[in-house]
């Protein structure tokens, strides 16, 4: 009994000793600058919300190394959610009162559920590359930054890149064009724009959603190989792309007529498809499989050398991985110019690096010092711009690798702004947001 | 017309391959008594053991021979699924003779997460590649018949044959053998099967064994067309109505419920689904195994329950 007594004791003991030393992270000290870390390493989008992590804190590592953001060191906290939504919002608050810096929930599901909390709490939520689309109105959407574009930057592009290929959108009239969707916030994401599009240039658009996690779809290959659509949009995530580009394979549909997001367009995605995926292509944020680029280097030499690296080190520099690490430096960059206007070598709050983040100016020489010149095109926000860049260009996948098959495209502001507008007056009216006037942004 | 038929097949033989997983839920409780929630974590288990055993035997063996490669790590997977069955033999199940169902089936719950966790870190969280030589790519047939042809999907047709051989062998097992009636017998009672001499914990590991080859099969076909990661876990959400459907004890209870829920959930989606929005065959096998439970609880081919009072 006493032994039982003692070794309980020990255990107690040894388990908040370890909370104490083996995390510190967890204690972010005030003289840090604290990112919490929403992430899925586990569950059914585990494989590629994993890159995305280990990029986003590696690229925490390595401003470290670098001596941190003007002096001020880094501190995260990483948060496991398995893509829930609910398990998200609980990360949300469990993290929120340690000093967040911004919040990155990589879904869209729990950017909804966060997108009226982040006003509250005031901390930004950095969505790059997904969220809500008209969350790019920042008169309204003051805390959302869902920079370097949205999905419907993405569906613009998919269709201008079509209209291309077909010889001019006029081309596109009496074409049919279906998209296979997660059925989720995230997937139904593109239809209007798609649906605004379909108008304009007269094709027919075909909707066939996904049930999650997207393993099984048969029924829906099936009804393509009915309908025989000119072109397939994929919007997965996760397995859902890989068995969607399986069953392409298995009625026959020619992969080449494919062309996905950039969240089904990456390793993970097309890997174990191998060359069954051969002539697929994938719509990027920009950015590609960048091995290449200076900021990989300077991670291998400054942060895997040293034996700091969080995942595997030929995982650095793959699509998602750099998804996950430019995620970290857009919010790393909103504190920089945070601190120009609140002090240099100061932590800053929630507040001042949403002003931070609605100022960006990442012109070409300020990317290539941080070692993305090539990777990235300029991103600049401002209070009614929270996206900042509005490019992308297409990859196709050769069997082995991703390779760079289009020049760049500009999503049209002509299409975008309006619908843009037209979402954020009605959210606005709906929440009874006053939208900021040209004067209250300039504070 | 064609097109149709072509859903009709292509719902049969998924169907076919839901049974396969649905057949490792059947065999635990037909042997046990237990309904094995962790039938999905077991096949994962499997699958991830002959994925990454395959990948170390081809890369020690040169590359050189892929079958040799696949035959290595199927009788390794083979005995980790063995080792396996000990485990939760000695650690679990011998815990709980006679224990009520709901806490044997809270146990298998735990299991499940046990296998789920310790499977990802030993063999990795990654997607792995299974590669038997399945034929990826479709043949169609009938052309002069139906306009277009029906297209059958080889992987699925080699699957589905896969699956009816697995059912007729064990068929067989149950009903010609021995060791058969004597996990039958340990089902029905285990106090009563002990008193007449057959091994409680002998029987449990056989059954538990074997519905780890079953769930290593299971693994490798689905494995094979999904790729090895985490989803496959989820694959026996689709083999639940499927028992539902079939009945808990019967395995051509299993395959006769798989094929309803196969075909119904295509053609719910194709027909249906356009008018309700679409994505509706997962609910749909719900619902309609939902409709079988209020006439027939005991399932198509379940055995009825007769309390005395």
């Amino acid at each position: 009994m006493k032994f039982r007594s003692l070794a309980l004791a020990a255990a107690i003991a040894s388990v908040g000793l370890s909370a104490a030393v083996v995390s510190p992270s967890a204690h972010a000290q005030a003289k840090e600058q604290f990112f919490p870390v929403l992430v899925y390493r586990t569950g059914a989008y585990g494989p590629n919300g994993t890159p995305w992590a280990n990029g986003y804190v590696d690229y925490l590592k390595l401003v470290n190394a670098k001596g941190g953001i003007n002096g001020v060191k880094i501190s995260f906290e990483e948060c496991e959610f398995a893509y829930a939504t609910d398990r998200g919002v609980e990360c949300y608050e469990r993290l929120k009162g340690k000093g967040a810096t911004v919040f990155q929930p990589l879904s869209t599901g729990v950017t909804f559920a966060l997108t009226e909390k982040a006003p509250v709490d005031k901390i930004p939520l950095v969505t790059a590359g997904y969220g809500r689309s008209e969350s790019q109105n920042g008169a309204v959407f003051d805390w959302n930054f869902p920079l370097l574009g949205t999905y419907w930057v993405g569906a613009d592009v998919a269709i201008q890149h079509l209209g291309k290929q077909y010889g001019g959108l006029d081309k596109l009239k009496g074409k049919k064009i279906a998209l296979v969707y997660h059925d989720s916030p995230y997937g139904k994401e593109p239809i209007p724009l798609l649906q605004e599009r379909a108008k304009m240039h007269g094709f027919t658009l075909q909707l066939l959603p996904v049930a999650h996690p997207g393993v099984e779809q048969k029924a829906t290959w099936l009804q393509i190989r009915r309908e025989r659509p000119d072109n397939v949009l994929l919007w997965g995530w996760g397995v859902m792309n890989s068995t969607s580009l399986k069953e392409a394979q298995a009625t026959g549909y020619p992969r080449e007529k494919m062309l996905g997001i950039w969240w089904a367009g990456a390793e993970p995605d097309v890997k174990d498809v191998g060359m069954g995926a051969k002539g697929y292509s994938a719509i990027t944020l920009q950015h590609g499989a960048e091995p290449n680029s200076k900021v990989v280097k300077d991670m291998l030499a400054m942060v895997h050398a040293k034996g700091q690296g969080t995942g595997p080190k030929d995982e650095v520099g793959s699509v998602l991985y750099m998804r996950g690490l430019i995620s970290a430096m857009v919010a790393v960059e909103g504190v920089r110019k945070a601190q120009e206007r609140y002090g240099k070598g100061k932590v800053m709050t929630g507040e001042q690096t949403r002003w931070g983040l609605e100022n960006l100016n990442l012109d070409d020489k300020a990317l290539a010092d941080l070692g993305f010149a090539g990777v990235l095109r300029p991103i600049q926000t401002s209070c009614t711009d929270h996206m900042g860049s509005p490019w992308a260009r297409i990859h196709t996948w050769d069997g082995a690798k991703w390779n760079f098959s289009s020049d760049w495209y500009q999503a049209d502001q002509k299409v975008l702004r309006p619908m843009v507008m037209s979402a954020s007056t009605r959210y606005a009216e709906e929440k009874k947001i006053t939208p900021r006037t040209p004067e209250q942004c300039k504070q | 017309m064609g097109f149709f038929v072509e859903t009709l097949i292509g719902g049969l033989m998924a169907g076919m391959l839901y049974s396969l997983v649905a057949l490792g839920f059947v065999l635990i409780f037909k042997a046990s008594g237990v309904f094995n929630f962790a039938q999905g974590a077991m096949v994962l288990f499997a699958a991830l053991a002959m994925a990454r055993f395959s990948e170390w035997a081809n890369i020690a063996l040169g590359g050189d021979s892929l079958f040799l490669a696949n035959l290595i790590a199927f009788l390794g997977a083979g005995v980790v699924m063995f080792i396996v069955a000990w485990i939760i033999e000695r650690l679990v199940l011998r815990n709980l003779v006679n224990q009520e169902g709901a806490t044997l089936l809270m146990a298998t719950l735990g299991i499940a997460y046990v296998l789920e966790g310790v499977g990802q870190t030993i063999f990795g969280g990654q997607i792995y590649t299974i590669d038997v030589g399945m034929p990826k790519d479709p043949v169609i047939m009938f052309e002069s018949l139906f306009e277009g042809g029906i297209m059958i999907n080889k992987e699925d047709f080699i699957a589905a044959l896969i699956a009816a051989v697995l059912v007729g062998v064990l068929t067989l097992f149950f009903q010609k053998t021995p060791t058969g009636r004597a996990l039958r017998a340990v089902a029905d009672d285990h106090q009563a099967a002990q008193s007449i001499g057959i091994p409680l914990n002998r029987t449990w590991v056989i059954v538990w064994c074997v519905a780890g080859i079953v769930a290593l099969v299971a693994g490798i076909i689905w494995g094979s067309k999904l790729g090895v990661q985490f989803s496959l876990a989820t694959v026996a959400l689709r083999a639940l109505p499927v028992v539902i459907l079939g009945g808990l004890t019967s395995v051509p209870g299993a395959i006769i419920g798989g094929l309803i829920i196969g075909v119904g959930e295509k053609l719910s989606e194709v027909y249906l689904g356009p008018y309700v929005g679409g994505g509706i065959e997962i609910w749909f096998a719900y619902a309609l195994a939902l409709v079988f439970l209020l006439f027939r609880p005991q399932g198509l081919f379940g055995e009825k329950i007769i309390n005395r009072v």
